[in-house]
């Protein structure tokens, strides 16, 4: 629909606003058309990552979490989203924008099963954080190893099955012997999980879906670096 | 051979069995390991527990091949064990009912590829039919009576399994059941009343719900399929309840009684073919078995 539109006659705050109907949408198209458009008029990066794509991959997860939006639409958003984060990305390092923040996120150990956890990922790179996405079958040491690279503020452990669950209090036991646990978020999700397993094996918090996922984050992260939520 | 028809002409409805994964669990399969591998390695305890749900009552079981096509091996890098493993699986169940003597339907069990079609996913159409087209020829080279396609969340998906299938044999007949745990949809945001309009078109000789977050979600799928007024038998399987992690071990915690409750409410909801799913075990079953026979 939004091709009708000459996006060069629409004033920078309703350009904003069709980035958000168009993310919604899933037209990864037209979302790079309106970021180019914005960039041209000197929009800092940084503004466009958050009342842009930002703002609008928080409707999507508002929706997805309500039960208004469900999976397929949530994908093709998420790549619409990444369409205009290819451009924005290099942008964002050259100006030195602030970051929001890091995850490295993996299913555990023996876990085949990565649509949900991608899902968390591409919501969590939705929100402004930069993801580093480790798949399926991801064992202690490969957890290990991508935090000491990456330095990240969050972990993210995700399991579909009852029988693989227990495998993520093994990663926050280690996280622990190597004095990292205290510096680090570590939120957990996956079907067969609750907020009192989250508690069990020592996790900051169980996020029951994408959308409280990326919530969960935000706020904690603003705890920890002792802002105002 | 039974059909589903037959059956149901008989004794108005039929019981199936329950889980085989959290089933094997207990007998020693390891996390992560892929129970259809056991076809292979550990038949006789795949055997041992078709004979137990045998026991229970069930007349239709399903072989051990849930994640046994090629996407889902290819995780344990068992790729090239598609035809082995399904062939294998259906052998098994095949010889175990027809030891038992019973009136009972093989049926060839069929779960999603893991993968999510394009254009949302990365999987191609044709690639998944092909899948389940290769999965379908070892089920029915095996001797399965039909293809029970389940656990679904996308209609273009079991359009694939449907197809593939299709692409072996016109004739044997296919039973699909989707999983509805998001917000009274699938996770791909199917309605029970679009899975049921779709689900006809492929002319199955069932459908309903499986697996998801326990027994009062496939009652209220039950009911609303129901209300469309049609002749296919509807499918009610579903899991003993949510699991509960008890000190670093998973527990489903509904009680064979709880689900033989499940069973006779499904059974009033509109349901023919009624049994369980994840968590359930052979006594699950039994208790489902007794309480819809004091029914009729």
């Amino acid at each position: 629909m939004s091709e009708d539109i000459d996006i060069t006659k629409l004033e920078t705050p309703e350009l904003l606003e069709l980035i958000q109907d168009d993310l919604y949408d899933g037209l990864a198209d037209e979302v790079v058309a309106s970021v180019n458009e914005l960039l041209a008029r000197d929009m800092t990066p940084y503004d466009l990552l958050n009342n842009g794509l930002v703002a609008g991959m928080e409707i999507v997860g508002n929706d997805f979490r309500d039960g208004i939006l469900f999976v397929p639409e949530v994908l093709m958003a998420a790549k619409s989203m990444k369409a205009g984060m290819r451009i924005l990305r290099p942008l964002l390092i050259e100006t030195g924008a602030p970051q929001t923040g890091t995850l490295v996120i993996g299913t555990v150990k023996g876990d085949i099963h990565d649509i949900g956890k991608n899902l968390v990922a591409m919501m969590m790179e939705g929100a402004g954080f930069t993801v580093i996405n480790l798949g399926i079958n991801t064992d202690v040491d490969a957890f290990l190893e991508a935090i000491g690279e990456h330095k990240p503020d969050i972990v993210g452990m995700s399991a579909m099955l009852t029988t693989t669950m227990p495998y993520m209090a093994v990663v926050i036991e280690a996280l622990e012997e190597q004095g990292l646990r205290d510096q680090l978020l570590v939120l957990v999700g996956g079907a067969p999980l609750n907020d009192a397993f989250a508690e069990e094996i020592r996790a900051d918090a169980y996020c029951r879906d994408a959308a409280v996922g990326v919530e969960t984050a935000k706020k904690l992260m603003a705890i920890k670096r002792g802002q105002p939520n | 051979m039974p059909t589903i028809q037959a059956l149901l002409n008989r004794g108005d409805y039929i019981v199936t069995d329950g889980a085989m994964g959290t089933v094997l669990f207990a007998s020693g399969l390891e996390q992560g390991d892929p129970p259809e591998l056991w076809n292979i390695n550990y038949p006789d305890r795949v055997a041992a527990v078709h004979q137990a749900y045998l026991e229970a009552g069930a007349q239709v079981l399903l072989t051990n091949t849930f994640g046994g096509n090629r996407y889902r091996l290819a995780l344990h890098n068992a790729q090239d064990r598609v035809e082995q493993a399904n062939q294998t699986a259906a052998v098994i169940l095949r010889k175990a009912v027809d030891q038992s003597k019973k009136e009972v339907i093989v049926a060839g069990d069929m779960g999603p590829s893991g993968e999510v079609l394009t254009p949302y996913g990365e999987l191609a159409f044709q690639d998944a039919k092909d899948g389940f087209a290769e999965q379908a020829a070892a089920l029915i080279a095996g001797g399965v009576d039909l293809i029970w396609i389940e656990t679904m969340s996308d209609l273009e998906e079991v359009r694939a399994a449907v197809e593939g299938t299709r692409e072996i044999s016109d004739e044997i007949p296919i039973v699909t059941t989707m999983t509805f745990d998001t917000h009274g949809r699938t996770m791909m945001g199917v309605t029970p009343e679009q899975a049921f309009e779709t689900l006809i078109s492929f002319n199955v000789a069932a459908l309903g719900g499986n697996c998801g977050n326990g027994p009062e979600e496939i009652i209220e799928v039950i009911t609303k399929m129901t209300s469309l007024d049609q002749d296919t038998p509807l499918v009610a399987k579903a899991n003993a309840g949510i699991p509960e992690l008890v000190q670093g071990k998973a527990v489903y915690r509904a009680s064979p009684a709880t689900m033989a409750d499940y069973a006779v409410k499904s059974y009033q909801a509109g349901a023919r073919i009624i049994g369980a799913c994840c968590g359930s075990t052979p006594e699950h079953i039994t208790a489902i078995s007794g309480a819809l026979a004091k029914l009729t």
